[in-house]
């Protein structure tokens, strides 16, 4: 539970004392130990020889013109986004009532729903996928396809939601609700016209995340997948094969949108704290 | 999306009067039946047989035994732990420095360096795994930096399919799961109490020992049950890493039984260790506040 959001936010800075130089080495270390494999892939996509050894002997960019040639990335590609989007939208609908609920209302057992919320991303996703795989094929007689994988991704993709919206609502001043009321707002006026306007970005924010965290999920995938496959199994599938340069231009073209993903939901953020 | 969302909740017939059940009807309906009962028939599973490609539903005890008897189960079950073990270790150990330095050294940028540390959470955890098969392998940058500086003369042909290439593997993906936590509560950590420390005689090892270790306990329990859960249920990383025998962990055994080797009850009877280890440090977690943050 500790993506909530994809950025913690900042106490304000206190009084800061000296800065022991080893502190800010080690920090730099383990800046370039989180970013290394990631220049790494990016780096051997330009890579003009097969073999990925080092020193890199040339450049070129044929790996970019292969993939972009690739029909089947191209598919998986857009298998993969059709899934992220409707178990986004699945995880929006179910995160925003649940926080909706969670905030508004006085009752017993808000931590035990939040913890079954949030079990799906603190159990290991092996656990998630099996169970589900055992369920749908075992019990329920069903064949796997793209709905068992929106089913799987939009379960552990709710804490997302449910964590960026009830952070939001946490934030807004109950009077509001109380003078839409004495204006003689029904509750569902309230919510249409003041409360969900206010958390709108937090929506967005939340879905952007849900988004991403599907379109990279792989170990609860593989056990719900049927015949289409989405773009890291494709991967995945291509690795066992040994590693191409073409799967490096297509793991680069993958962090490029994950950044942009990441950087659009935290304005999405930034923009519902400041309204 | 964000329309899907309005219309369900002028749906469901709010109303503060009401009680927050018809609200809940709908997220809580879907947990039950697409994770909670899953999750409960998964574990039935385990004291299930299999007999030739069908599964027999009378009651045993074999699966459950085999996981502590049978070669190589035991074996797996060990090595997984002590991997996890070494993992979440490591990790606390590389997390600690930057952590502090980011909650109370770093005057400026803060946030772009938050961003920083939580971006590689979001970008492809396979991409990063694979990465390292780049760097580990035997003409990789790993042996080539070896090689130029002296310290070995031949590559080495270790540090891939095996378990330091899977160890170096998993303390880097996991690594912003401990790093986000800890960060967190240190973040809230009174600067005023260092001060205290300091004026009563503490010296900076006093300080770190006496207070600010305990205090950050719920942030490294939290941190530690995620790095410690997610190296005990990955089967990708040995997949891509591991892979020569010797180097499996109980991740990619459990796969096995529900793939290949298509042998549900025993594959249900293997990922019981795993939940009972990682629910029983959930509780632990729980005890010294670290899952509290949810409440906020």
């Amino acid at each position: 539970m500790n993506i909530a959001n994809a950025i913690p936010e900042p106490m304000p800075a206190g009084p800061k004392g000296r800065k022991p130089v080893w502190l800010t080495v080690a920090s730099i270390i383990t800046f370039l130990f989180l970013y290394l494999p990631l220049v790494v892939v990016v780096l051997y996509s330009f890579s003009a020889t097969k073999v990925n050894a080092w020193p890199i002997k040339g450049y070129t960019l044929d790996w970019y013109r292969e993939l972009f040639q690739d029909e089947d990335i191209w598919d998986a590609v857009r298998f993969s986004t059709f899934i992220g989007i409707v178990a986004a939208s699945i995880a929006v609908v179910l995160g925003t009532l649940t926080a909706y609920a969670l905030d508004r209302y006085r009752f017993r057992g808000k931590p035990l729903i939040r913890f079954a919320i949030g079990m799906p991303i603190v159990l290991p996703g092996i656990v998630t996928g099996v169970a589900l795989l055992a369920f749908f094929t075992g019990v329920l007689g069903l064949n796997l396809s793209r709905w068992t994988i929106i089913i799987g991704h939009a379960t552990f993709c709710t804490v997302l939601i449910v964590n960026n919206v009830a952070a939001r609502l946490s934030q807004l001043p109950r009077s509001l609700d109380e003078a839409s009321a004495d204006l003689g707002a029904t509750p569902l006026t309230t919510f249409r016209r003041i409360t969900f306007p206010l958390i709108r970005p937090a929506i967005v924010a939340g879905a952007i995340l849900a988004f991403t965290l599907s379109f990279d999920e792989i170990v609860v995938t593989f056990f719900l997948t049927g015949r289409e496959k989405t773009l890291p199994l494709l991967i995945w599938g291509r690795l066992r094969r040994g590693i191409s340069p073409e799967i490096n231009a297509a793991a680069t073209v993958i962090i490029l949108v994950s950044l942009v993903l990441v950087l659009a939901s935290y304005w999405f953020t930034r923009k519902s704290e400041t309204n | 999306m964000a329309a899907i969302a309005a219309k369900d909740e002028q749906a469901a017939p709010s109303g503060r009067k009401g009680g927050p059940l018809p609200l809940l009807a709908l997220p809580l309906g879907w947990m039950l039946v697409f994770y909670l009962i899953p999750l409960a028939l998964l574990l039935v599973h385990a004291f299930w047989s299999v007999d030739y490609l069908t599964i027999d539903r009378t009651f045993t005890l074999e699966n459950i035994k085999a996981v502590f008897t049978v070669a190589p189960y035991p074996a797996v079950l060990i090595r997984t732990l002590l991997m996890a073990a070494a993992v979440t270790l490591t990790d606390i150990a590389i997390a600690f420095p930057i952590s502090w330095w980011l909650a109370k050294k770093v005057t400026s940028h803060r946030e772009l360096l938050l961003m920083l540390v939580v971006f590689p959470l979001w970008s492809s955890y396979l991409v990063r795994a694979f990465a390292w098969k780049t760097i580990l392998g035997t003409n990789g940058i790993l042996n080539s930096f070896l090689q130029t500086t002296g310290i070995t003369s031949e590559p080495i042909s270790a540090f891939l399919y095996s378990k330091t290439g899977m160890y170096i593997t998993f303390c880097h993906v996991w690594l912003p799961f401990m790093i986000l936590p800890l960060y967190t509560i240190l973040d809230r950590l009174p600067d005023t109490l260092l001060e205290a420390s300091g004026d009563l005689g503490g010296n900076g090892w006093k300080t770190f020992l006496r207070v600010i270790l305990p205090l950050s306990l719920p942030g490294l329990l939290a941190g530690s049950v995620s790095v410690f859960s997610l190296t005990m249920g990955d089967y990708i990383t040995p997949s891509l890493i591991g892979g020569s025998p010797g180097t499996e962990l109980i991740g990619g055994i459990v796969a096995d039984q529900f793939g290949v080797a298509n042998n549900w009850p025993l594959g249900a009877a293997l990922i019981l260790p795993i939940l009972a280890i990682v629910i029983g440090l959930l509780l632990v977690a729980n005890r010294f506040g670290a899952l509290g943050r949810d409440e906020r």
